[in-house]
C-alpha cells in the first residue's frame, strides 16, 4: 500500500514538470513586451530595458524557464504589478475561498449524484428513475452561470431567503452561519452539472454491476435488498464511479470561475479573469500553475482512494 | 442504417431534441431573410422594454436594442462558433490520435504523454490560460475551447486506431507495398471517420456551453458583436431590474444544449447493441411470478417442485426455459439434474428461491414446496429469510460469484449475520471454522484473503463454506465443479459427499456430466428442452437408460481404459425453446422417432422410474 502511494507520487513528478512547461510556453506566446505592458505605452526605452533586465526577460527562453522554475520551487511566484503584492499571497488567499466553494459543491455533487444514480438504477423504468433521468438531462444542459442568476432572482430577490452575493456580510458577518448562508446558492449552482454527470454514470455502473453473478450470490445467501444495493452493488460500482469523481472535481474546480463572477465570490477564478483583462501575466501564470498543481495532487488522492477500494489494482 | 433510424425515431426524447434543434438551425440560417430589426441599432429611449408589452416581441436590452433580433443573431454566432470549435478540435485531435495509434512505439509514447499532461489541467483553466496569452476575443475563445478538447479526441481516436492498425486488411495493404500515407488515408481514416463524426456531434453542446462561458466572462465576443454568452454577461448588471434580458439568452443556451444532448444520447443508445437486447436491465430482488393457479400439493418430501414453469419474456418472444418440471427431494438425499446447456436445469434450480434474473425471467406456473410451504407465491421477506438459511446455493464460477472487493472471511461472516444476531467477532470466528471445515489449510490467514488471491479450487471451497454457513437442510449446487480442472473436481466432489453424509444434507446437484452424477447422486433426472424425460435411481438409469436421449448422453462420457469405444456426439441441436415442436422435443434428433412421437403430448409415465418416451430403449 505504502509502495503504491510512493509509486504514484513519483509518477506525478513528470506531470507536474509538464504542467510548468505548458504554462510557461503559453505565457511566452504572449505577443508584445511584458515590460511595456507593465509600464504602459509612454514608458521610456531605458525604463523598459531596465525592467526587462530585472525580470530576467533579456535572457533566452530556456534559461528564463529554469529561473522561473527555481523560484517556483522556493515558493516565489513573482509579484503582481496590478495589485503590487506577491503573487503567492494573493493566490493562496483567493484559492482558499475557491476551495470552500468548490469543496462544498463537490461534496454536494458526489453525495446527491451517487444517491440519485443508485436510486435510479434500483428503480429502473419506475417513476423515480424517469424523474431523475429528466432532472439529469436538464442538469447537464443548463449553463451554471445562468442557473446561478436564476437562483439569485428566486431565492435572493423574490423570496429573500439568502444574500445576493459575496462570501460574508460586510458588517457584522464572518461566522460560520454567515458563510453557509452565502455559500448555499453558489455551491448548489456549481454542483448541478457535475451532479448530473455523476448520477448518470453511477446509474450505468450500477446496472452493469447488478447483473453480475456475485449479486445473485448475495441474494442467495439471504442478504436484504437494501444491503445488496447500497452495500454489495454500490461498492463494486464505485470502482468505475471514483475516476469520474476525480474528473468532475476538475470541472467543479475550474467551473467555479463562472459562479465566482455571478455571486461575486472572492475566489481564484475571478482573480484570474481580472488578471487576464488587466494583462497581469505573472498573476495568471502563478494562479494557473498553482491550481493545476493542486489538481494533480488531488488526482493522486483519488487514485489512492481507488486502490483502497479495489485490492486488485494494488500491484 | 435503416434499423438505426427506426431505433432513433422510437426514442421520443431524441426526436424532441432533433425537432427543437432543426427549428433553431432553420431560423438561424434564414436570419438574413427574416423581417428582423437591426440587432445593433440602439435606442436609449426604449431601454428595458418588457417582452410581449406591445413593443418588440421579446422587449429590448439595456441599450434599447431589439432582443428577438439579437437573440437570433446571437444564436447564429454561438452555433457557428460551437460547430467550428467541434470541427477544429475533432480534426486536430483525430489526426493526432490516428498518427499516434497507427505508428505506435515512441511516437505514440511521446504524443500520448503530452496529451496526458494537457488532461491533467482542470478543463476551463487551460482555456483561460490560452485566452490570457492570445487576448480576449471570440476567435481566440474559439481556439482556446477547441485546443482544450483536442486531448479528448486524440485519446479516443488513438484507441480505435490501435484496434484497426492490427487488422488483416491493413497488413494486406502494407504487404501490397502501400506507403504509410496511403494506408492512413485509404484504410484507416475511412474506418475512424464515423466515430469522429459521432464524437464531434455529441460534443457540440459542450463547445457551445464553453464558448458561451468565456463570452460571459467578457473574454469571448466583444461588443457590439454578441453571442449568447456575452448577451447574458451584459445582462447580468441589470439582472434584478430587467430579468428578461438575462432569461432570453439563458433559456436559449439551455434549449440548444439540451436538444443536442438529447439527440446525442439517442444516437448513442441506438448504436449500442446492448440496449437493444434489453441486456442492460437489472434483475430484481426476486423473480416475477405470474401464474394462473397453484397446483394441489401432491409430492411429499422435504422439497417438492411441482409442475414448475419458468419462461423468459424478451419483447414479444417467450422462451419456455422450464416447461412443467416436477421433482422431489427427501431429507439427506442427493438428486442429480442433468442435461445439456440450455435444457433448463439451471433455471429450474434458480426458480426454487426466486433467483432467476427478472426481467426477463417470469415464473408462470407450478409450485415449489418446502415442507408444504409454497415458495413461489411467498412474499419477498419470507423468501429472503429462507435463502441461505434453509436452502443454500453453490454456484458455478466462484471467481464471478464471490464479491471481488470483500475479504472471503467477511463474505462468510455476512452470510451468518444476515440470519443470526451474532457479533462481528463471533461471526468472524465461525467463518474461520467453516473454512477449516471445507479443508482449507491455514484458514485464519485465508479468511483475510480477497477472492482473486485464491486458486479456483480454494474459491469453490469458500463457495461451499458459504452455503454451509447456516447449516441448511438443502443445498442446490449449480454445476459447482464445471469450472474446475479434473483433480480439483474430484476433491470437491468427495468433500461434498462427506459433508452430505455427516450433516444429513439434501442436495440438488445440477450438472451436464453423467460421470459426476454416478459418483454422488442417489437419483437422477434427465432434462431436455425444459422438461424431464427420464428419472430413476442412478444405478438403474446408468446401467439401463430407457430414453434414447439418456442413452446418447451416457455414451458421451469417456471411460478410463475404454479407449476403443468411439465417443459419439449427438447429431443436431436442441430445439429453440420459443418454438418447441409438438410431441417429443428430442424426436428431430432421435433415430427411432416416428409419426406418433411427433403427434402430441407424451406423458412422463411411471412411479419411481419415470419415462417420457414412446420408443424406450429398454422396458423400464
Amino acid at each position: 500500500m505504502g509502495g503504491y502511494i510512493v509509486k504514484r507520487l513519483v509518477s506525478a513528478v513528470p506531470v507536474l514538470v509538464g504542467i510548468t512547461v505548458i504554462v510557461f510556453t503559453i505565457m511566452a506566446l504572449i505577443p508584445g513586451d511584458p515590460a511595456t505592458a507593465i509600464l504602459g505605452s509612454y514608458a521610456t526605452p531605458e525604463n523598459v530595458e531596465r525592467l526587462n533586465r530585472e525580470l530576467g526577460l533579456d535572457r533566452p527562453l530556456v534559461s528564463q524557464y529554469f529561473i522561473w522554475l527555481g523560484n517556483l520551487a522556493q515558493g516565489d511566484l513573482g509579484r503582481s504589478f496590478a495589485l503590487n503584492r506577491p503573487v503567492l499571497d494573493e493566490v493562496l488567499e483567493r484559492f482558499s475561498a475557491t476551495l470552500v466553494l468548490a469543496g462544498a459543491a463537490f461534496v454536494l455533487c458526489a453525495v446527491t449524484g451517487i444517491a440519485a444514480g443508485v436510486v435510479s438504477a434500483a428503480r429502473q423504468y419506475g417513476w423515480a428513475d424517469k424523474a431523475i433521468t429528466v432532472a439529469v438531462i436538464l442538469g447537464i444542459s443548463v449553463p451554471s452561470f445562468f442557473l446561478g442568476m436564476m437562483m439569485i432572482l428566486l431565492f435572493a430577490v423574490r423570496l429573500r431567503w439568502l444574500p445576493v452575493s459575496g462570501m460574508y456580510e460586510i458588517y457584522g458577518g464572518g461566522d460560520l452561519k454567515d458563510l453557509l448562508r452565502h455559500l448555499a446558492m453558489p455551491a448548489l449552482a456549481l454542483s448541478v452539472v457535475a451532479t448530473g454527470v455523476i448520477a448518470r454514470l453511477t446509474r450505468a455502473a450500477m446496472l452493469e454491476v447488478l447483473r453480475q453473478d456475485f449479486i445473485r450470490t448475495a441474494r442467495a445467501k439471504g442478504v436484504g435488498e437494501g444491503r445488496v444495493i447500497w452495500g454489495h452493488a454500490l461498492r463494486a460500482a464505485m470502482v468505475s464511479v471514483i475516476p469520474v469523481l476525480g474528473i468532475q472535481a476538475g470541472f467543479v474546480l475550474s467551473g467555479a470561475v463562472y459562479i465566482e463572477m455571478v455571486f461575486q465570490w472572492p475566489g481564484i477564478g475571478r482573480m484570474l479573469v481580472d488578471a487576464i483583462l488587466k494583462r497581469d501575466i505573472l498573476l495568471v501564470q502563478g494562479g494557473v500553475v498553482f491550481v493545476a498543481g493542486c489538481y494533480v495532487v488531488f488526482n493522486i488522492l483519488v487514485d489512492v482512494a481507488q486502490s483502497l477500494l479495489d485490492p486488485r489494482i494494488r500491484t | 442504417m435503416r434499423l438505426f433510424l427506426t431505433l432513433l425515431a422510437r426514442n421520443r426524447l431524441a426526436v424532441f431534441g432533433a425537432a427543437v434543434l432543426a427549428f433553431v438551425v432553420l431560423v438561424v440560417l434564414l436570419a438574413p431573410l427574416l423581417p428582423l430589426a437591426d440587432p445593433d441599432v440602439t435606442s436609449t429611449g426604449d431601454r428595458f422594454l418588457r417582452p410581449l408589452g406591445g413593443g418588440p416581441l421579446l422587449g429590448t436590452d439595456h441599450l434599447g436594442r431589439d432582443l428577438l433580433s439579437r437573440l437570433v443573431w446571437g444564436t447564429r454566432l454561438s452555433l457557428a462558433v460551437g460547430v467550428a470549435a467541434a470541427v477544429l478540435a475533432g480534426s486536430i485531435g483525430a489526426a493526432i490520435g490516428v498518427v499516434a495509434g497507427y505508428f505506435g512505439g515512441s511516437i505514440d509514447n511521446v504524443v500520448m504523454r503530452g496529451v496526458d499532461m494537457l488532461m491533467a489541467f482542470p478543463y476551463i483553466l487551460l482555456a483561460l490560460a490560452i485566452v490570457a496569452a492570445l487576448g480576449p476575443g471570440l476567435m481566440n475563445a474559439l481556439i482556446a475551447v477547441a485546443a482544450v478538447n483536442v486531448p479528448f479526441f486524440a485519446r479516443n481516436i488513438r484507441g480505435i486506431t490501435v484496434g484497426i492498425a492490427h487488422k488483416e486488411f491493413v497488413d494486406a495493404a502494407r504487404l501490397a507495398g502501400m506507403g504509410h500515407g496511403r494506408i492512413l488515408i485509404s484504410e484507416i481514416v475511412p474506418n475512424v471517420l464515423p466515430v469522429v463524426v459521432v464524437a464531434m456531434s455529441t460534443t457540440i453542446g459542450w463547445m457551445i456551453l464553453e464558448t458561451a462561458g468565456l463570452s460571459f466572462l467578457g473574454l469571448g465576443s466583444q461588443p457590439p458583436q454578441a453571442d449568447l454568452g456575452s448577451m447574458l454577461g451584459e445582462a447580468r448588471a441589470a439582472l434584478i431590474t430587467a430579468p428578461h434580458t438575462s432569461v432570453v439568452p439563458g433559456v436559449m443556451i439551455l434549449l440548444i444544449v439540451m436538444s443536442i444532448n438529447l439527440l446525442g444520447d439517442g444516437v448513442r443508445d441506438a448504436l449500442d447493441p446492448r440496449l437493444r437486447s434489453g441486456a442492460l436491465s437489472r434483475p430484481m430482488a426476486a423473480t416475477l411470478v405470474d401464474r394462473a393457479g397453484v397446483p394441489e400439493p401432491k409430492g411429499a418430501g422435504l422439497l417438492s417442485i411441482e409442475d414448475l414453469r419458468t419462461e423468459f419474456r424478451v419483447g414479444p418472444r417467450r422462451y419456455k426455459a422450464v416447461g412443467g418440471v416436477s421433482l422431489s427431494l427427501a431429507p439427506g438425499e442427493c438428486v442429480g439434474l442433468i442435461g445439456e446447456s440450455g435444457s433448463g436445469k439451471s433455471v429450474t434450480a434458480l426458480s426454487v428461491m426466486g433467483l432467476v434474473a427478472s426481467p426477463p425471467g417470469v415464473i408462470t406456473g407450478g409450485a415449489v414446496r418446502l415442507e408444504g410451504e409454497d415458495l413461489i407465491g411467498a412474499p419477498y421477506g419470507r423468501l429472503r429469510s429462507l435463502r441461505g438459511d434453509r436452502v443454500a446455493y453453490i454456484f458455478q464460477d466462484p471467481l464471478a460469484t464471490l464479491h471481488p472487493l470483500y475479504r472471503v472471511g467477511d463474505q462468510l461472516a455476512e452470510a451468518i449475520r444476515v440470519h443470526h444476531p451474532v457479533s462481528r467477532a463471533e461471526a468472524g470466528a465461525r467463518a474461520v471454522k467453516l473454512l477449516a471445515d471445507v479443508r482449507i489449510p491455514n484458514a485464519e490467514a485465508r479468511a483475510r484473503a480477497f477472492p482473486h488471491e485464491l486458486s479456483g479450487g480454494m474459491r469453490q471451497r469458500v463457495g461451499i463454506a458459504m452455503a454451509l454457513a447456516n447449516e441448511p437442510e438443502i443445498i442446490i449446487a449449480d454445476e459447482p465443479t464445471t469450472a474446475l480442472d479434473v483433480t480439483v473436481q474430484a476433491q470437491i466432489l468427495s468433500l461434498l459427499d462427506d459433508l452430505r453424509r455427516k450433516r444429513g444434507l439434501a442436495i440438488l446437484f445440477i450438472t451436464h456430466d453423467f460421470g459426476v452424477v454416478g459418483q454422488l447422486c442417489d437419483r437422477v433426472a434427465v432434462m431436455y428442452a425444459g422438461r424431464i424425460v427420464e428419472e430413476g435411481r442412478t444405478q438403474e438409469v446408468l446401467s439401463a437408460p430407457a430414453h434414447p436421449y439418456t442413452k446418447r448422453l451416457i455414451a458421451c462420457v469417456p471411460e478410463l481404459g475404454g479407449g476403443r469405444r468411439r465417443l459419439e456426439a449427438i447429431p443436431g441441436l436442441p430445439p429453440a425453446v420459443d418454438a418447441l415442436p409438438a410431441g417429443c422435443a428430442f424426436a428431430p434428433r432421435c433415430a427411432k422417432a416416428d409419426a406418433a412421437c411427433r403427434a402430441g403430448e407424451i406423458a412422463l409415465a411411471g412411479t419411481g422410474r419415470k419415462l417420457r418416451c414412446l420408443k424406450p430403449e429398454v422396458i423400464a
